[in-house]
């Protein structure tokens, strides 16, 4: 029977020893759950540089691309959790904002350099703070518009945008390119449309209505037309058979890069692609508003706003909070972090921020100097955003074979609900 | 007396064993018992707590009482996707059972090249579902292309591409269990069958298929769990495209996505929305474990008893 015992014990020791996986560490730490797969490698790095310098354990855990949500939930309910993770828009708010340590005043809070990229809580509590901020707009190959006898200058709203594309798209076999690349509606795309590009009547219908500070109830979709406008244009005037859009196998940033077409909706996020695999020339680029025949749009700027805002655990221990807000302090104060914030995330919004070279920053900034209006990312007050996209971009889909208008509108507006 | 007899039985160390077995059995059965409770028994009773709460993570969780079913019953899209998968499953049952009694008779007539063939049969079995899914839904885009449409964009192509993928995937597993259940036809039966002057057809259905049965309960089984259980291929090969849109009775849109089986709304549910749909979307995989669970035990009753006795 002692034997038994014996066994017994030490087949519960290795249980729990299996179970309760590697104890807890006693000195604090910060788990930064990223939401970047294309930043992980430089952040691994700084995250080794941080521990050499301060002795204080950085982990950084990345999830794979479109799975930050489930990754997220999953390691939230860990011994262990994140104690830095990303909360960009409304519907994250929502979510985890019980989870969101209220950052008002904190050192790293005090080195932001505006509050545009703030997500507040009912009760005003920061909840998380943009450690970035993006542009996007429709990227332009100057020294193909060139070709075609155009120039930038020559864009001015929706109408002369309409006439240049249309003038390229039918010359397209004498010019040897087309105006648009192709607008692929499958996952690995759609979101530049259903996200970005849907963005545009958001942004008027909210403007009309003084701002949204929160997600409407319902939306009326006032500038649909706009936006199909502008979603006729893109799918007329390119290569790509809008009724072969939904298949894989579209890569636009590679036809924008391999320099079939002059026009490509994207982000500043793209310049590194384009500048490094493409061999493009910078002074080649340049990032133009996206027109679509709202009134007053010849005095609008580049859509520049961020999803990438950090929030920390509020259920982490005291001492791993404290650690986490040191570590956001170094990263946008010091020397090192913020190179890499400026080379992996581009324009950072805190006071010491390195300078970056990105063109599509710096006609952000014309465009604001010039006194357009910067198109804020009201996109991120998208109630049930997941579900609303993919309801978007399966009417838009349907559309582009000759479906109604009617169904791209019902998934807009009525798809809408908080 | 006593031991050597033992020993002769069972061979000089299975004395030991068997003593050691008896005394400390319990011992033997704690590692299975102790993985199956931690893997299924604790996280199945979690769940069920779970459906009944409100929650963003499941270790803060609020309870709120029997809400999130009413919430599940009342999605539209939940119910589809039960009709949907009910159809898909009724259809795959026969296909595959079919096919793999047809794969599985005619590899066991002696054919050359039989080994190979039932490799290759087997084969799609090992490749995983979200790889299976996005190879097929490249293979079929191919073909459809031609037409300029998409499996994306028809519920009947999703879901007779969904039948082919499946069928593809599993009738070489079916295939094998069909093999082993032919090959233990008793070839006494067969011969008396034929000195009887049965002919092949009337062999096939009173002597072969009846000693069948076990084989064939346990690919009804199969098939149809599997079916309803469906979610990679699913997932990477229609993501439950094309959606339609239902304004409902409150002014509220209801997005019904026609190629999603109940796994995917599940999950779909699950990350979709706020809070709330996580309770709802817990609720719905309880219903969905009563529902696969009684539709297998029907299953097996109504098969096993139609099984014979050797």
């Amino acid at each position: 029977m002692k034997k038994c015992l014996l066994s017994l014990t030490a087949a519960l020791v290795v249980l729990t020893g299996l179970l309760s996986g590697c104890g807890g560490a006693d000195t604090p730490s910060v788990y930064w759950m990223n939401f970047k797969p294309e930043a992980d490698a430089a952040l691994q790095q700084i995250a080794r540089t941080y521990q050499q310098q301060t002795g204080v354990e950085v982990k950084v855990v990345t999830a794979a691309a479109g799975q930050y949500e489930a990754t997220l939930t999953a390691e939230m309910d860990k011994s262990e959790p994140p104690t830095l993770f990303v909360v960009g828009n409304s519907a994250a708010l929502d979510r985890w904002g019980e989870y969101c340590y209220d950052l008002r005043n904190t050192p790293v809070y005090n080195q932001l350099t505006t509050d545009d990229f703030t997500l507040y809580d009912e009760q005003g509590r920061a909840c998380s703070i943009g450690y970035c901020y993006e542009c996007f707009g429709i990227i332009v190959n100057k020294e193909l518009l060139e070709q075609a006898g155009y120039q930038v200058v020559d864009i001015k709203d929706f109408a002369s945008l309409k006439t240049i594309a249309e003038d390229i798209h039918a010359r397209a076999e004498e010019l040897g390119f087309d105006a648009f690349t192709s607008s692929g509606l499958d996952d690995s795309s759609s979101w530049r449309f259903t996200g970005h590009l849907a963005n545009m009547p958001l942004f008027y219908e909210s403007r009309d209505n003084g701002g949204w500070t929160q997600a409407p109830a319902r939306i009326e979709g006032t500038y649909l037309d706009q936006f199909k406008n502008i979603w006729d244009l893109y799918i007329s005037n390119s290569t790509a058979d809008p009724r072969t859009l939904a298949t894989p196998g579209y890569d636009a940033q590679a036809e924008f890069g391999r320099e079939e077409a002059v026009f490509y909706q994207n982000g500043s996020w793209e310049y590194s692609n384009l500048v490094e695999n493409y061999d493009m020339d910078p002074d080649d680029l340049a990032m133009i508003p996206i027109y679509c025949g709202a009134p007053g749009e010849e005095k609008i700027g580049l859509c520049c706003g961020t999803e990438n805002c950090w929030a920390v655990n509020a259920m982490a221990s005291q001492e791993d909070i404290q650690a986490t807000l040191d570590f956001m302090n170094w990263m946008v104060t010091s020397e090192e972090g913020t190179e890499v914030m400026a080379e992996q995330f581009g324009q950072i919004p805190y006071k010491n921020a390195a300078p970056n070279n990105n063109v599509f920053f710096r006609d952000a900034d014309t465009y604001m100097q010039n006194g357009n209006e910067t198109v804020d990312w009201v996109f991120s007050y998208t109630p049930n955003v997941n579900q609303w996209r993919a309801a978007l971009a399966s009417a838009l889909t349907q559309y582009c074979s000759g479906g109604p208008w009617e169904d791209v509108k019902r998934a807009f507006v009525d798809g809408w609900n908080v | 007396m006593r031991r050597k007899r033992s020993g002769l039985r069972t061979g000089g160390n299975g004395v030991l064993l068997r003593h050691a077995m008896r005394r400390y059995w319990f011992v033997f059965l704690l590692p299975m018992t102790a993985a199956f409770a931690v893997g299924f028994v604790w996280p199945f009773l979690q769940g069920i707590y779970l459906s009944f709460c409100s929650f963003t993570t499941t270790s803060n969780a609020r309870f709120v009482g029997i809400e999130n079913y009413f919430t599940a019953i009342g999605d539209k899209g939940f119910i589809y996707s039960f009709w949907f998968t009910a159809l898909f499953a009724a259809v795959a049952l026969v296909l595959i059972n079919l096919l793999a009694f047809a794969v599985a008779y005619v590899l066991t007539q002696g054919i050359r090249g039989a080994n190979l063939f039932r490799t290759v049969f087997f084969m799609p079995n090992l490749i995983g579902g979200i790889v299976l899914g996005y190879i097929w839904s490249i293979l079929f885009d191919g073909v459809l292309r031609m037409y300029n449409t998409s499996i994306l964009m028809e519920t009947k192509y999703g879901f007779w591409g969904l039948i082919i993928l499946q069928c593809w995937q599993q009738v070489g597993y079916m295939m094998i269990i069909y093999i082993a259940g032919l090959q233990a036809v008793p070839e006494d039966m067969l011969e008396a069958a034929r000195m009887d002057g049965a002919g092949r057809w009337s062999t096939l259905i009173r002597v072969t298929i009846p000693n069948l049965m076990p084989a064939i309960t346990i690919c009804t089984f199969l098939t149809l769990t599997n079916s309803f259980k469906l979610f990679d291929q699913n997932l990477a090969l229609t993501g439950g495209a094309p959606f339609v849109f239902e304004k409902g009775a409150d002014g509220t849109l209801n997005t019904i996505r026609t190629t999603e089986m109940l796994a995917l709304n599940i999950y779909n549910t699950f990350y979709g929305q706020g809070s709330i749909s996580r309770g709802a979307a817990q609720a719905k995989a309880v219903l969905f474990f009563v529902l696969v669970a009684v539709i297998s035990v029907l299953q097996l009753r109504t098969t096993r008893s139609r099984e014979v006795q050797r």
